[in-house]
């Protein structure tokens, strides 16, 4: 599966209640969330992001709490997927367990820019920047969460083989 | 083996536990809260199947509550329904709730030995009982409630020593945001804290749970104490089912062991906007406050309250200053009451609230206006945190906040206390 779209740049160490602050936790309604993602580092994002839009980000981008919320309300705006140098470990398995794919590729997240357009390989993990040419590998992701994704998520990867 | 590979190897079967192998392991106890738990709910019932295991299921109503507005009012009698309905073994609502990471402890439904999930970043809290607690999120937390187990990549483990005697008025707040100053936000990212030394041995087991508790703030997977006798002390009338003290090996392998000498620590805040900022109280500067909160699940134990109440009593908070005192628990509120403490709080003109995490993290009770600014003994001083986007979060331990509520600016105790 092929990811493109435009890129949105974001600093290091974005935390969930930058990416959905907790006074909209209050709902769990997907389109409720979309609204208001990013909103507390970019008030104007929600409004501006298209389908397809691709967030790069620095390192540790989802630290703070575990809301699922987080990667539900970037899921619902449009965009596609998420480059970072790093992720927070709880944003990073609830990613894969609710099927937002996120890529981590230290190059790619210092060398692309803003409003470039990307494609990401979703399969390979090759991610190339079409305004630059240039490429780069995301860092190999192990079996098993290769399977959650393709399986699309942990709960459909349970009903499909009877388990973890 | 370290304390994390002991435990994670007695909740699997795979035979592979090098770093990085990903296992299936079985898991003990399952939370989640009134945020987290209707997502869960809802993948839950996605898959129409019983609860593997009722009795490991676990929800505190304690974010939005008492319920702050007509939405969280719903998603609370939403989980509240489906607890009834489904017999979930262990559901706390209304006036037996309390702040979650503060509550299960007291309740003795986290044992040394578990293996614990919990749909809340700072289930972490619990390492300091010498378990091995994460925090994941709800569709980790509804894949348990369908099978009892959960993934899980096998982390390395940093350890970190604690040497030394504490100076005055420091406590397990100062050595957690010390350590987080010194390794940064991610410094532990994807690996275990494993924390000890002798400074740690002379804690008592609330300090030790405020340290687990921010080990996420670290980035780490979980942030483990080695249970020793003040641990089985603690946990021994609690303790409902069997529990197993692990202790890691003498050639545990580590990825990084740093010492660190306490009398070097002086009492810390942690300024705006990450728990990295972390500073001694001498180098904090002028800083006027606007609020003050003393609880959570960082620092809402009655020990914590004990000190705020050193710091308060026979004296007033500062004119213009909001200092919200909050128990995190029901059990810790009667004591504080049956203790004094809550007229101490009074009469220095705090305001009680009830047991909830409220404030922490903007929810409600306590929220900041564009510019103001409050320290808080709560674990996160993020941008817009604990309201307007413009306000500012100085975290720090009950005796510090107390004495700046006094003061009305960032203070150490010794400028208060003669």
């Amino acid at each position: 599966m092929k990811l493109t779209g435009t890129v949105h740049r974001f600093g290091n160490d974005v935390d969930t209640d930058a990416i959905i602050p907790a006074r909209y936790l209050n709902t769990s309604d997907p389109e409720h969330l979309g609204r208001h993602c990013m909103e507390d580092a970019d008030p104007s994002f929600a409004s501006r992001v298209s389908k397809g839009d691709v967030i790069v980000a620095g390192k540790n981008f989802g630290c703070g709490s575990s809301r699922e919320h987080a990667p539900i309300a970037i899921k619902a705006c449009g965009v596609s997927c998420v480059i970072a140098s790093s992720f927070a470990r709880i944003f990073f398995r609830n990613s894969f367990n609710m099927g937002l794919p996120i890529f981590e590729s230290d190059e790619a997240s210092a060398e692309i820019r803003e409003g470039d357009t990307v494609e990401v390989d979703a399969s390979t993990g090759l991610i190339r920047d079409l305004t630059t040419g240039r490429e780069y590998r995301a860092r190999p992701i192990p079996a098993f969460m290769q399977e959650l994704i393709e399986d699309g998520g942990l709960m459909e990867h349970i009903r499909k083989r009877g388990g973890i | 083996m370290t304390i994390a590979e002991k435990i994670l190897a007695a909740h699997t079967d795979a035979g592979d536990l090098e770093p990085g192998a990903i296992v299936k392991v079985r898991v003990d106890v399952a939370l989640a809260n009134d945020i987290t738990a209707p997502i869960a709910i809802r993948e839950f019932q996605g898959a129409e199947a019983p609860l593997a295991d009722p009795d490991m299921v676990v929800f505190v109503l304690d974010h939005f509550t008492p319920n702050k507005d007509i939405a969280s009012a719903n998603q609370c009698k939403m989980v509240r329904d489906f607890a009834l309905a489904h017999g979930v073994g262990n559901f706390f609502d209304g006036g037996e709730a309390g702040v979650e990471h503060a509550l299960l402890p007291e309740k003795g439904l986290v044992l040394p030995g578990d293996l614990i999930i919990g749909a809340d970043s700072h289930t972490c809290t619990y390492g300091a009982l010498g378990a091995f607690a994460t925090g994941v999120g709800s569709t980790d937390l509804a894949a348990a409630m369908l099978t009892s187990h959960a993934w899980m990549k096998v982390p390395e483990s940093m350890k970190f020593v604690f040497t030394g005697e504490l100076n005055p008025w420091v406590g397990g707040k100062d050595l957690i945001l010390y350590l987080i100053g010194k390794i940064g936000v991610d410094g532990a990212l994807y690996r275990v804290l494993e924390i000890g030394g002798p400074a740690i041995s002379a804690l008592g087991v609330s300090g030790r749970l405020t340290i687990s508790n921010m080990a996420i703030e670290a980035g780490a997977k979980a942030g483990i104490i080695g249970a020793d006798h003040k641990t089985v002390e603690y946990v021994k009338d609690r303790a409902q089912r069997p529990y197993t003290v692990y202790e890691s090996d003498p050639d545990a392998r580590y990825f990084s062991v740093t010492e660190f000498d306490c009398s070097n620590i002086e009492p810390q805040v942690a300024f705006p906007h990450l728990p990295e900022n972390s500073r001694g109280i001498s180098e904090t500067g002028e800083v006027r406050i606007d609020q003050v909160i003393i609880g959570s699940c960082t620092n809402g134990r009655i020990e914590d309250l004990r000190e705020a109440a050193q710091i308060l009593k026979g004296r007033k908070v500062a004119r213009g200053v909001r200092c919200i005192v909050m128990p995190a628990t029901p059990a810790v509120y009667l004591q504080a009451e049956n203790e004094g403490l809550v007229k101490t709080f009074l009469e220095a003109g705090a305001i009680m609230g009830p047991p909830t995490c409220g404030p922490c993290l903007g929810g409600h009770m306590g929220i900041l206006a564009k510019g103001e600014k409050a320290v808080a003994t709560t674990n996160r001083n993020f941008v817009g945190r604990m309201g307007d986007t413009g306000s500012e979060v100085y975290l720090a331990g009950p005796y510090v906040a107390a004495a700046s509520a006094v003061t009305g600016k960032i203070s150490s105790p010794s400028e208060v206390v003669s």
